[in-house]
């Protein structure tokens, strides 16, 4: 005979319940009759790093915390194309140089334009 | 659990098989061999710490292996290091912020005293200052086995700690405090210098 499918969803279920609300009572119980409740200002705190927080959680970025993201991408592809290129120069044929030198250009077009854009100059 | 258990019964049913403790025992049997310390290193008494938690010195041995990054789940800051004026307010805040019973080991010369920056402008005169400190480690830097043995002096400390009567474990009293004040950035020094309430400097009496 084979027990039901769904009895050992109900055993898991049990075990679930069972397994946190023991240690939960006896820690209400410890609290309850030995150790009392100290709470206070410090302890109670958000923020567990030690640095006291300051102004609000809820602040905006600025937009331009975006724009120098994106320029930094375009630094950081170019590093992972240019580490295989520069291992591989001496046997590179003329073709795939070219190919990464026009890649390269679009890259330094984009920095071109972003600097002309003014983007680079953190606006206060 | 004033009333003690006769120790020649409690080993004359060990001998039939039958274990006989108290509550007070097993609360403190425990707690010491669990202690968490908070991950928190300061200076070159943080790297003897980190070799006494690798498998060298290992002090899972004990228990104490379980280093925590958050002090809401410590229950033993280990001071491992120069305490300098800036960092003060910070150990003090996270050690406020640790939950009951909370324990302090003060590492190395720096942590007891300033150690040889004792007279520097930046550096704190001892931890306990501001917060209790249950084990003092002189040395500079202690080597892991002087922190195993300060662990095992709080062990013992933890072990003697009472469940009732009047001279029960301070994290049991209402009246002692959890939490102490946090100094604040002076114009010279911290301010308070010292917790009057905490820090008791032995009197030094000199002869002539």
């Amino acid at each position: 005979m084979t027990p039901n499918p769904y009895l050992f969803i109900i055993v898991f279920v049990g075990v679930a319940l069972v397994f946190p609300v023991i240690p939960l009572g006896l820690a209400w119980l410890w609290r309850r009759f030995f150790q009392p409740s100290k709470p206070g200002m410090e302890k109670n705190a958000t923020y567990e790093c030690g640095v006291e927080s300051l102004g609000d959680a809820q602040i905006q970025f600025r937009s331009q915390y975006y724009l120098y993201a994106i320029i930094f991408l375009i630094f950081d592809v170019e590093a992972i194309f240019l580490v295989p290129f520069a291992v591989a120069f001496t046997s590179l044929p003329v073709g795939a140089f070219i190919a990464i030198l026009i890649f390269l250009l679009l890259l330094l077009e984009g920095l071109v334009w972003a600097w002309g854009k003014g983007c680079l100059n953190w606006a206060k | 659990m004033t009333e003690q258990i006769d120790e020649g019964l409690r080993s004359e049913l060990q001998r039939q098989g039958i274990w006989v403790t108290s509550m007070q025992d097993l609360y403190n049997w425990g707690r010491k061999n669990s202690i968490w310390p908070l991950q928190f290193g300061l200076a070159c008494c943080a790297i003897e710490m980190i070799a006494t938690a690798a498998s060298r010195y290992d002090i899972a041995r004990f228990g104490g292996e379980v280093f925590r990054p958050s002090p809401r789940q410590a229950d033993l800051m280990i001071v491992a290091g120069t305490v300098t004026k800036k960092m003060a307010p910070q150990i003090v805040r996270l050690y406020n912020q640790m939950p009951d019973p909370k324990y302090v080991i003060a590492m190395g010369a720096c942590a007891i005293s300033g150690g040889p920056f004792k007279q520097g402008y930046n550096v704190l005169k001892g931890i306990d200052r501001y917060i209790p400190v249950d084990v003092y480690i002189p040395g500079c830097p202690p080597r892991p086995e002087a922190l195993l043995h300060a662990f095992m002096e709080l062990q013992r400390k933890i072990d003697e700690q009472k469940l009732r009567g009047s001279d029960k474990a301070e994290h049991l009293r209402p009246d002692q405090p959890s939490e102490f004040p946090v100094p604040a950035f002076g114009a010279h020094d911290l301010e308070p210098t010292a917790n009057a309430d905490v820090f008791h400097p032995m009197k030094i009496e000199r002869e002539g």
